[in-house]
């Protein structure tokens, strides 16, 4: 665990050495309090739309963020040949799985605690009501969601050498899966056989991530979600992450490493 | 005696780029053995196999046939490679850590407790005299520096064989003398040394015996007084007829 959490604290370190996470903070703070700042017809409504930008916003820069911490991190290591010294000591492959996966992990789950404080700070001074619990409900399954899209990047950092490329097709599957994984099943039914049995297929095999998307719940104040579904969810994240990080050791492990 | 590195008909044999499914040797059946509290010297031109050897060693590469160990565990062990320090040629390291940082997290790695970690990090910084510097990113080294930084981590967990690969290249002549004064105060300390490089001369004054690969295939190997008594010649002689290279003068 040590070697695990050691790994983790480097992964760490470099996010907040580097710029991203300050630049996707600032541009969301910035957007968000410009547009908060705007009167319209002095509807009262104004601050759901207010939420609804600054939940979108803080959305997309944890996907950004966890997307670009992790697609860099085991091709970085290799480009810059810090995997050599790492693995002449006795650390094992799968502990560096493990290691980047926790790091970024934790280092998405930092920058959303920043996020969400801020979205809270814009929400509350607006609506004069703290509803913590959403909050922290929404925070908790946002980051469970970003455990499978950290470990899916790392599956993919191992398939493809270059970080933009897994970058950006991790991208577009965590957009596809955002915006129709929940219409596949209803796709699936207007199909002809076989092709209704392969989007059923695929409807049952993708990860279903816009289920921990409950932004809607917050805008419009909606109550909590049960917390037994909540640990249903989590577990689910869990299980998913698990199966995704065994395939990236099982690919890792055997590796051939060049100096 | 038990060695410390041992390996029985190594073979490393790899898919050569650009050459359909032929197949390149890059190591030959090596037969090593060497014990503890010595200093060897491996050696051999460019694209010898020293570094692929070093690679299986370190468990980076698998080996094709044969087998290799390092104080009789396997190298795919990761265990095996508990009481080992390892110096690359070029400095690879996170650049975005302090030198402190780095050490720190090595010595984790290696599950040093904090006291014990603060102390050997103090002591490294100061011999490879980094302990002003310490607190500033890697990155700002230069590369005297960042490779003075790449000896104390290999040093960090007080390892009984330390692995190096061309330690001196591309430092000035006081970055040559403070690593020989290492490998020789290492030496003292009943340490082993398996180090490649391509001075011979270093290798001459602080190695006890040498090894000579050439096409992945051992031609030499012996104490470097016997070797030089033996053939009449200084080792650098010795090791340009092995490679087959003759002087223009002599042709």
């Amino acid at each position: 665990m040590n070697t695990i959490f050691a790994l983790a604290n480097v992964v760490i370190k470099e996010l907040y050495r580097r710029k991203d996470f300050y630049v996707l903070f600032v541009l969301t703070a910035v957007l968000t309090l410009l547009l908060g700042s705007v009167s319209f017809f002095q509807d009262i409504k104004v601050v759901r739309y207010v939420k609804e930008i600054a939940l979108l916003l803080i959305w997309i820069s944890a996907l950004v963020i966890a997307i670009a911490t992790t697609a860099r991190q085991l091709p970085a290591e290799r480009e810059h040949r810090t995997i050599f010294p790492l693995l002449a000591k006795p650390v094992t492959r799968g502990q560096v799985i493990l290691g980047k996966f926790v790091g970024c992990w934790l280092a998405c789950g930092l920058a959303l605690v920043v996020f969400y404080l801020f979205f809270g700070v814009v929400s509350g001074s607006r609506e004069h009501s703290w509803p913590v619990l959403n909050w922290l409900q929404a925070f908790w399954l946002q980051w469970s969601m970003l455990g499978i899209v950290v470990a899916l990047v790392l599956l993919g950092s191992i398939v493809f050498t270059a970080p933009s490329s897994n970058a950006t097709i991790c991208f577009i599957l965590v957009l596809g899966i955002l915006l129709l994984g929940r219409h596949l099943n209803q796709v699936a039914l207007q199909q002809p056989e076989p092709l209704r049995s392969v989007v059923y297929g695929l409807y049952f095999f993708i990860p279903h991530l816009e289920w921990y998307d409950v932004r809607d719940l917050i805008i419009y104040d909606h109550q909590l979600i049960g917390w037994g579904d909540c640990a249903l969810a989590s577990l689910y994240a869990g299980i998913y992450a698990a199966l995704l990080l065994f395939g990236a050791w099982l690919l890792f492990r055997r590796k051939p490493l060049h100096l | 005696m038990e060695p410390i590195i041992e390996t029985r008909n190594l073979r490393v044999e790899f898919r050569a780029q650009n050459s359909g499914s032929e197949k390149k040797v890059a190591v030959k059946d090596l037969n090593l053995r060497i014990c503890g509290g010595e200093v060897f010297g491996f050696l051999g031109p460019n694209g010898a196999g020293k570094t692929t050897t070093m690679n299986v060693l370190l468990g980076f590469v698998n080996a094709t046939r044969g087998s290799a160990c390092l104080f009789g565990v396997d190298v795919r062990e990761p265990i095996a490679r508990q009481r080992i320090g390892y110096l690359p040629e070029l400095t690879y390291y996170y650049k975005f850590l302090t030198a402190e940082e780095l050490l720190r997290f090595y010595a984790r790695i290696f599950g040093l407790p904090r006291a014990v970690a603060d102390q050997r990090i103090e002591q490294l910084l100061k011999l490879v005299e980094l302990d002003t510097a310490r607190r500033r990113l890697i990155k700002t080294y230069s590369k005297g520096m960042q490779q003075r930084v790449g000896l104390a981590q290999a040093l960090i967990n007080n390892p009984d064989l330390l692995i190096l690969d061309e330690p001196t290249s591309g430092l000035d002549p006081l970055g040559r003398m403070k690593v020989r004064e290492i490998i020789q105060r290492l030496k003292n300390e009943g340490k082993t040394v398996f180090f490649s490089s391509h001075e011979l001369g270093e290798v001459e004054t602080v190695c006890d015996r040498v090894a000579i690969i050439n096409q992945g295939e051992l031609k030499v190997e012996g104490r470097v007084a016997d070797l030089v008594k033996e053939h009449q010649a200084n080792l650098e002689r010795i090791f340009l007829n092995i490679i087959g290279y003759q002087p223009e003068s002599d042709a």
